[in-house]
């Protein structure tokens, strides 16, 4: 025990006594870690806003109906495949309503699957927007706004008025950002719309929609899955899409594979509609370990540069300790302490930095019009890379430090003492 | 173990450099220095004194030959205990004074104790004060070793010699760079410990009037005993 005390005193008088240099191993250790902490936060929150974009927007399965001909046409029933050869020109595809068959108990149905955290009802319509004499063409969709803003975060989308407005009052209407901008209406305003048999509405704007995409904005608006119903002059049962969101994203391909099974739908997963989606964020998190741990590495070779020469500068001392009955093990410990030392002042200070600069980063706005509801530039605060951080700081000075700890252990003091 | 009354004793010491040419320092060294015996080394420069001072300091390994402190074969020891033995048995006086630039002066007194553990922290405290104030440095205490005059430092590295109570103190030219008074009052020092205390001293010196003073002289020359 006091031996230890003996070892740490004299690691502690070393690294006082040459407190600029020990300054300077431990800044280098500081800007390693800080930057890991700062880029890991920086690049992961950016991910994280980009994943999300796509994972909380996007429904895990899409139901629809299947537009598509029939696989085994009338005339392959009589004829014999093996010698007959029959050519169909144009075929067509089946005429189908554009309406999930059996909409509602599909839907019911889902909801109580443990695996399904909430599934949405979608009514699409094509409408024109009225604008004097110009008609405008467009589509509004018909959705249960509580579940859409609960799955989905529909919330984001909304830059002007409120969600809630599709529920306080039956006519009201969530419009497309480019409409707006085309017809000059704001929140509060009217706007005329007529469907496709030519029937007028007038529908009250309760807020400004905006996804970002320009050709979706100068299209898409929104209303309750009643009045988008009503507009088509079509009964409650009347449901174009389902989304779906379930618990566990990896269970997309499976699960939509089984509802294409028992129904007669089209069920499209994440992982097939979004295939590019993956590869992007592997490789983003890539380079940002690659570069992290360059970082890392450059700072252990300082610290590994620094100790070298304190051991060149301690030969004296190193063959005093030696030849008054320390040990080579006294030694390297010695010196080992001192580089772990540095390694937690640095990684200490490097943690405060990284915290501080990602605190500031995240005060700096990041405005775009594909995001509307972010303004500043985002960070991720996740304890793991302050952990992994710290453990790295401590990990590269002890093996930076135990390289020359080990020359000074195997140093002979007859050869200094008779040098001098 | 009729060899008990002889603190250190050495058998056939041989000792090669080999860069940078093949070179045979010590041959057949044979010596043995009796329980508090005063012994100095004499002899010219690069005849071998202070390389076999090194090995009977067990420092240095490579050598060839036999060689026993306080009874024990030291080429049996690794170098944990080796550096055991110099930290309990052997206390050391260089040249070059050799303290720790950086710690007080009373931090180089204690170190070989602390190191050693016997007694607290405490107590080793107390006993390198005293040893200091044998030496008279003790005023010097708490300065750092490196604001020290040369002839201080030569004596508070006598004490830090001291701090364990050695069983023999080997020196290097201890009084090689003191001036006739301080050289005369390290030799004073060195005698008593000698006379009052019964401990064994081996010193390497060119200084002929220290030499006559001590109990026996061993005169060595070009790798081996004269006399």
């Amino acid at each position: 025990m006091s031996k230890l005390k003996v070892i740490l005193d004299i690691a502690k008088t070393h690294l006082i006594s040459k407190r600029k240099q020990t300054a300077v191993a431990a800044l280098g250790v500081t800007f390693g870690i800080g930057t890991y902490i700062i880029m890991m936060s920086f690049m992961t929150g950016l991910n994280g806003l980009l994943d999300g974009l796509i994972l909380n927007r996007t429904p895990h399965i899409q139901i629809f109906n299947k537009i598509e001909p029939t696989k085994i046409q009338p005339i392959d029933k009589v004829l014999n495949l093996e010698s007959d050869l029959n050519i169909i020109l144009s075929v067509k595809p089946k005429n189908r309503l554009e309406r999930i068959h059996n909409a509602l108990p599909l839907l019911s149905e889902l909801r109580s699957n443990p695996e399904v955290n909430g599934a949405t009802p979608q009514t699409t319509c094509r409408v024109f927007y009225v604008a004097g004499t110009i008609n405008l063409n467009g589509a509004v969709n018909g959705i249960e706004v509580l579940e859409e803003a609960r799955l989905f975060n529909f919330k984001d989308y909304i830059v002007e008025g409120d969600i809630y407005s599709l529920k306080r009052r039956k006519n009201s209407i969530l419009l497309g950002a480019g409409i707006a901008d085309k017809l000059s209406i704001a929140v509060g305003d009217n706007i005329q719309i007529i469907n496709s048999a030519g029937v007028p509405f007038s529908l009250h704007v309760g807020g400004i929609y905006q996804s970002g995409l320009a050709e979706v904005d100068d299209i898409q608006s929104y209303v309750n899955l009643q009045m988008a119903q009503q507009i088509l002059g079509e009964g409650k049962n009347y449901i174009s899409r389902i989304h779906v969101k379930l618990n566990d994203i990896d269970l997309a391909p499976s699960i939509s594979q089984q509802l294409e099974n028992i129904y007669d739908i089209k069920a499209l997963d994440i992982n097939t509609a979004n295939a590019q989606f993956d590869t992007g964020t592997a490789i983003r998190n890539l380079i940002s370990y690659a570069v992290s741990i360059t970082l890392l590495i450059v700072a252990g070779f300082g610290i590994y540069n620094i100790l070298n020469m304190f051991i060149y500068e301690k030969m004296n001392d190193i063959a005093i300790l030696k030849a008054t009955g320390f040990t080579g093990m006294d030694v390297l410990l010695i010196f080992i302490i001192q580089a772990i030392f540095i390694g937690i002042i640095g990684g200490i200070l490097g943690i405060g930095i990284g915290y501080g600069v990602s605190r500031f980063i995240d005060t700096i706005p990041f405005v775009t019009d594909a995001l509307p509801t972010i303004k500043t530039y985002p960070i991720n605060y996740d304890i793991k890379f302050y952990i992994t951080g710290v453990a790295f700081a401590l990990i590269s000075t002890f093996l930076a430090g135990y390289l020359p700890a080990l020359k000074a252990k195997k140093i002979d003091p007859v050869e200094i003492i008779r040098g001098q | 173990m009729n060899q008990s009354n002889y603190i250190l004793e050495t058998e056939d010491v041989n000792k090669y450099f080999r860069e940078p040419v093949n070179f045979h320092v010590l041959k057949n060294i044979s010596i043995h220095l009796k329980n508090g015996e005063f012994v100095s080394i004499m002899g010219k420069s690069g005849c071998g004194k202070s390389t076999l001072l090194y090995i009977l300091s067990t420092m240095d390994t490579d050598y060839e030959g036999k060689l026993i402190i306080d009874g024990q074969d030291m080429s049996q020891l690794n170098s944990a205990e080796l550096a055991r033995v110099r930290n309990e048995k052997i206390g050391f006086i260089f040249q070059f004074h050799y303290l720790l630039p950086e710690f007080t002066v009373l931090k180089n007194v204690m170190l070989p104790a602390l190191k050693l553990g016997r007694e607290s922290e405490e107590e080793i405290k107390k006993k390198a004060l005293n040893k200091l104030e044998i030496l008279g440095v003790a005023d010097q205490a708490y300065k750092k070793a490196h604001r020290i005059s040369g002839g201080q430092k030569q004596r508070v590295s006598i004490a830090r010699a001291l701090i364990n109570d050695p069983k023999i103190i080997m020196g290097d030219e201890p009084t090689g760079n003191l001036d006739s008074k301080n050289s005369e009052n390290v030799f004073n020092i060195l005698r008593s410990l000698s006379d009052e205390r019964g401990l064994s001293l081996l010193v390497v010196t060119h200084d002929m009037d220290f030499a006559s003073k001590t109990d026996r002289i061993i005169e060595m020359g070009d790798g081996i005993i004269l006399s």
